[in-house]
């Protein structure tokens, strides 16, 4: 029967049909897989962002087998594409549809009004609908443990910081980095560098190269490439992976990484769309649901492994908070008061450099 | 090689609408191989690439949006191609009219008023051409060549524009994502065919190929760039000032790319935000010569790889192909569409015996 | 960190950032010298840093690799001689061509490739000599790609100034016309100038590939292909000032981040701007004299050649 419709299919779309809009051969029936779709803004390829978002579409192939088939488009600009895109797959008879990327916060919001039938998913927005969710991980909870390894493995107390583009979610992390090293060590101070591109491997080793000769002794990073870690491997120091584990690539010198693990939620989501009890809003998890995950803590000593994974725990658990206070900006104003801590709100849109980030962010 | 090219003397008007007709069969057929490779049935090629995108009014007016910055900026490249002025900064001069004129409408804020329309399509035009008007200058004064000063100045506009999203223009309410305000509903291109995308950009692209047309046949200035192109010494000799031409091409050139950086941010975007163009300035030269430097040309041109890019979009929508196979069949129909040029001024003669020694 | 280490290190990474450079620009102005512009660089390098990266771990030989890179950079070429030279296809139009489908085709065979580590280049240590300070490691204690680059850069400088085959090359690219009435074989010259072209970027691809960053990810070259094709007009197609292009970029390109690292109060994404307008700015001054620039400019560039038309 499935195989009999295939192929009916096939047909349609290769012979007489050709005047037929893709429409028709989408025409559900009780049978058919459900439909969901996946929105790129970087090539699958680049090891990096998509990389990880599309091993959570493969999560929901596994996952859910034949109930379902699962499209994605990648390398779609975050311009005028996205609108178009989003519309043909809602109208190629896609029922959930994950954008996941900033960028695509308006097209979104656009395709869901125009689709209140198909369910929308928007990475690290803030802008929702009925049938438009936003969802993000709190990449900052691992910065935090990471700051608190570098804490006790940097001899110089100078981190290296690589970032693309200074938006919150960069200084958030940056911020959260510091705070967890200077729980260790008062004094610890980050160099930052940002590169001004989305991608270029070749300019994020070139940064790193740079940050080490400035006296950095531990190598972190907010773009995605492994070209940061390979080059402190190369120059037999410490650092963080980012988005996958990359000890691969760095096994000597890869202290841990921050995983985006995309798998469950996306599962999570697809089911519920199929169920019926998909509901809109905003889920933003980190360590605790399992989003965030560390890659295997290695090359440190038993200590500072222990430290990590109780740190791990504490953030966990909710004993460990983050951002709270007495947290100065670089020019000393206090932003958070002794004993109180920021919202989710104020951590979303931080827009001020913590003291000891040694950098400017445009005015 | 068993073969000589005769030149024909004059352009064959017949070759000249049959060459592309073949290059595009010639495409189909390579790829219809290509999706055989990859295990898809052989008409699938044909449906997606070319009959999907084209085959609802919605598909064809979204064929008309991705063409109009590509034809609107091929229509000024063209010009200033036949004058052998090598405008590689396109892209920065877009991106510098969306900035200009994006600027004018989020200073109006709110604001209601009819001017507010007209002065942010000026400010895109003049932005645009004052980004290319240092090339010009460069060029004219320093003898710099202006394939490399155009090409650096598309990097340090896209730089200006990162910093403006994140820094001074940035949204306040935007959590601090690199990203301006939306531009109010008085400062928003409007729309020509409700229920679809058309914008104001796709009729200014139309009206560019009509005039750059008129500019290209029927004035003495279009003549004059065209002996400056084919004839340096001539162009000289006659009189034309070879700077002057240098600097028309150049604003003309920028002005337009300007005015594709405006129409796309008032219009399907919205805002000004990091990425305005996924290189339409670099596409943009492919359409011009595609077109065979003239205005009506790159109007064809610009449509056939707008309709190679959301064929490939639906290549991946319906059957799963990744991005790639897009690349693979855009460069093939390319290379298919400028060798068949070939037939346009060319006889092809067959030759019997190869001396020896002769053309490799 | 003492001053020589300092020196040292920050010297290599300039070296690294210019050699892949050097090494697509050197090829391209051979390419150009005969007459022929290929704006393919991109393209080219990208289908040379994937074929190099896939036969080198598939073999475990470096070498192999950068000759499988190099061989898949000429087939590149090829494709755009045989277009360009034969078909007579514009030039401009066919090498932005080559380019998006370079893109897709490494794209196409990279897509098994992404998240495979490699082992880097090795680098080539002169004995006794590689150790000394600042000199040794720079000087001595390099990757062969980067030998290659210099070796490859004085080679074409000799070719094009001193050899009978370089005047040849010369007098092709600057009137097709009079060399095929003297008797050269001008489209078999450009031939060759445009895979030996294709070769360098294939080269310049793997050394991304195998020594910069050695990964394979989807667009890793990231537009230094562009670069290249810039610093030959910088050059004014003179490979002694195509040396001082590539360092000059890849030079300011290093020290801008050293800048940032630095934390001084000037938003990133101005200093960001230094390499760019620092190649303008020398290019400006180093092109008042109009007479140089015009006798160095390959005259026939970017014009299709046909012998019995």
């Amino acid at each position: 029967m499935q195989m009999k419709r295939r192929t009916f299919a096939k047909g349609l779309m290769a012979g007489a049909g050709l005047v037929a809009a893709p429409r028709l051969i989408t025409s559900a029936r009780a049978a058919d897989p459900f439909k969901a779709a996946w929105i790129y803004v970087g090539p699958v390829g680049d090891f990096g962002w998509s990389y990880q978002h599309d091993v959570g579409r493969k999560a929901v192939e596994a996952a859910l087998g034949d109930q379902v088939k699962t499209t994605y488009v990648e390398s779609v600009p975050e311009g005028a594409d996205a609108e178009r895109v989003l519309r043909d797959l809602a109208t190629a008879g896609n029922k959930i549809i994950f954008a996941t990327s900033f960028g695509f916060w308006q097209p979104a919001l656009k395709v869901a009004k125009q689709f209140p039938d198909v369910k929308f998913e928007h990475a690290t927005g803030y802008k929702r609908a009925d049938n438009l969710a936003t969802y993000n991980i709190r990449f900052y909870e691992g910065r935090y443990i990471q700051g608190v390894i570098a804490g006790k493995m940097s001899k110089s107390g100078i981190v290296g910081y690589i970032g693309s583009v200074p938006i919150p979610e960069v200084i958030m992390g940056m911020n959260a980095f510091l705070a967890g090293m200077r729980t260790i060590r008062p004094d610890a101070k980050i160099k930052m560098v940002m590169i001004n591109a989305w991608y270029d491997p070749g300019k994020e080793a070139d940064a790193a190269k740079a940050l080490i000769d400035q006296g950095a002794d531990i190598v972190a990073q907010h773009t995605d490439s492994p070209a940061p870690l390979q080059t402190a491997h190369d120059r037999g120091i410490k650092g963080f992976g980012q988005a996958s584990d990359m000890i691969k690539f760095a096994p000597d010198s890869q202290l841990t990484s921050s995983i985006d693990h995309w798998d469950d939620y996306y599962v999570t989501r697809v089911k519920a769309a199929m169920d019926g009890s998909w509901k809109s809003g905003d889920v933003w998890d980190g360590l605790k649901s399992g989003m965030l995950k560390m890659a295997p803590y290695t090359n440190m000593p038993d200590d500072v492994k222990a430290l990590a994974e109780k740190t791990e725990a504490g953030i966990k658990s909710g004993e460990i908070m983050i951002f709270i206070g007495p947290m100065k900006a670089q020019d000393g104003t206090v932003k958070i008061a002794e004993g109180q801590m920021l919202d989710d709100g104020a951590i979303a849109k931080m827009d001020w450099l913590a003291e000891g980030v040694e950098g400017q962010l445009p005015k | 090689m068993p073969f000589r090219l005769e030149a024909r003397g004059q352009n064959s008007v017949l070759w000249s609408w049959l060459s592309p007709v073949i290059a595009i069969l010639a495409t189909l057929i390579v790829s219809t191989a290509l999706f055989a490779a990859m295990g898809k049935p052989a008409g699938d090629a044909l449906y997606t690439f070319v009959v999907a995108p084209a085959s609802s009014l919605n598909g064809l007016a979204e064929l008309g949006v991705k063409a109009a910055p590509l034809v609107l900026i091929g229509v000024g490249l063209a010009i200033g191609f036949r004058a052998n002025v090598w405008n590689i900064g396109a892209e920065g001069q877009l991106i510098l009219g969306a900035i200009v004129g994006g600027g004018i409408g989020l200073a109006a804020g709110d604001r209601e008023g009819f001017w507010i329309l007209p002065a942010m399509i000026l400010g895109g035009a003049v932005g645009g051409a004052l980004w290319a008007a240092i090339p010009a200058l460069l060029k004219t004064h320093f003898n710099a060549s202006e394939i490399l000063t155009s090409l650096m100045l598309n990097y340090v506009a896209q730089l200006l524009l990162i910093y403006l999203v994140v820094g001074p223009w940035k949204d306040p309410e935007g959590y601090g994502f690199p990203q301006t305000r939306l531009f109010g509903d008085a400062a928003t291109m409007p729309i020509l065919i409700s229920g679809t995308r058309v914008h104001l950009g796709v009729l200014a692209a139309l009206i560019a190929v009509a005039l750059g047309w008129l500019l290209h046949a029927k004035t003495l200035l279009g003549f004059q760039l065209r002996v400056l192109g084919q004839a340096p010494r001539a162009a000289a000799y006659a009189g034309f000032s070879g700077a002057g031409l240098t600097w028309f091409a150049l604003l003309l050139g920028g002005a337009l790319a300007g005015l594709a950086g405006i129409f796309e941010a008032a219009g399907p975007i919205g805002q000004l935000t990091p990425s305005i163009s996924p290189g339409y300035g670099f596409t943009a030269i492919i359409v011009a010569f595609l077109g065979r430097l003239n205005p009506v040309g790159v109007l064809l041109g610009g449509i056939v790889l707008a309709l190679s890019y959301l064929g490939g979009e639906q290549a991946q929508i319906a059957l799963g192909l990744p991005k790639a196979i897009t690349g693979i069949y855009q460069g093939v129909l390319l290379f298919f569409l400028l060798a068949a040029d070939l037939l346009v001024g060319y006889r092809i003669r067959l030759v019997k015996r190869v001396p020896a020694g002769g053309a490799a | 960190m003492n001053e020589f280490a300092l020196i040292t290190s920050v010297a290599l990474s300039v070296i690294s950032a210019s050699t892949p450079l050097l090494l697509a620009a050197t090829g391209e102005l051979v390419t150009e010298k005969s007459g022929v512009l290929n704006l393919g660089v991109e393209g080219m390098m990208l289908v040379g840093a994937i074929v190099g990266f896939a036969v080198t771990l598939g073999t475990g030989s470096a070498v192999l690799g950068v000759c499988a890179a190099a061989l898949a950079g000429a087939a590149m070429a090829l494709v755009f001689a045989v277009l360009t030279l034969t078909l007579l296809a514009n030039q401009v139009a066919t090498g932005l061509a080559l380019t998006i489908f370079g893109i897709g085709l490494s794209a196409l065979i990279g897509s098994g490739y992404v998240g495979q580590p490699l082992q880097p280049l090795p680098k080539l240590a002169v004995p006794g000599l590689s150790t000394l300070p600042v000199v040794g490691p720079i000087l001595f204690g390099q990757d062969a790609l980067v030998y290659l680059s210099f070796a490859a850069l004085i080679a074409v400088s000799w070719f094009l100034r001193r050899s009978h085959a370089g005047l040849i090359l010369r007098a092709v690219g600057d009137s097709h016309d009079a060399a095929h009435a003297i008797g050269y074989g001008v489209i078999k010259v450009r031939y060759l100038a445009t895979l030996f072209g294709g070769a360098m970027c294939g080269i310049a691809g793997a050394y991304f590939s195998l020594a910069y960053t050695p990964m394979w990810a989807e667009n890793m070259t990231s537009g230094r292909g562009w670069i290249a094709l810039a610093l030959v007009v910088f050059a004014t197609w003179r490979p002694a000032r195509l040396l001082l292009g590539a360092y000059l970029f890849g030079g300011i390109t290093i020290l801008q981040l050293h800048i940032q690292g630095f934390g001084i109060p000037v938003p990133s994404q101005f200093v960001s701007m230094l390499p760019y307008l620092a190649t303008i700015v020398v290019l400006v001054a180093i092109s008042s004299d109009r007479t140089r620039v015009r006798l160095n400019t390959p005259a026939c560039l970017g014009r299709a050649f046909n012998a019995a038309g």
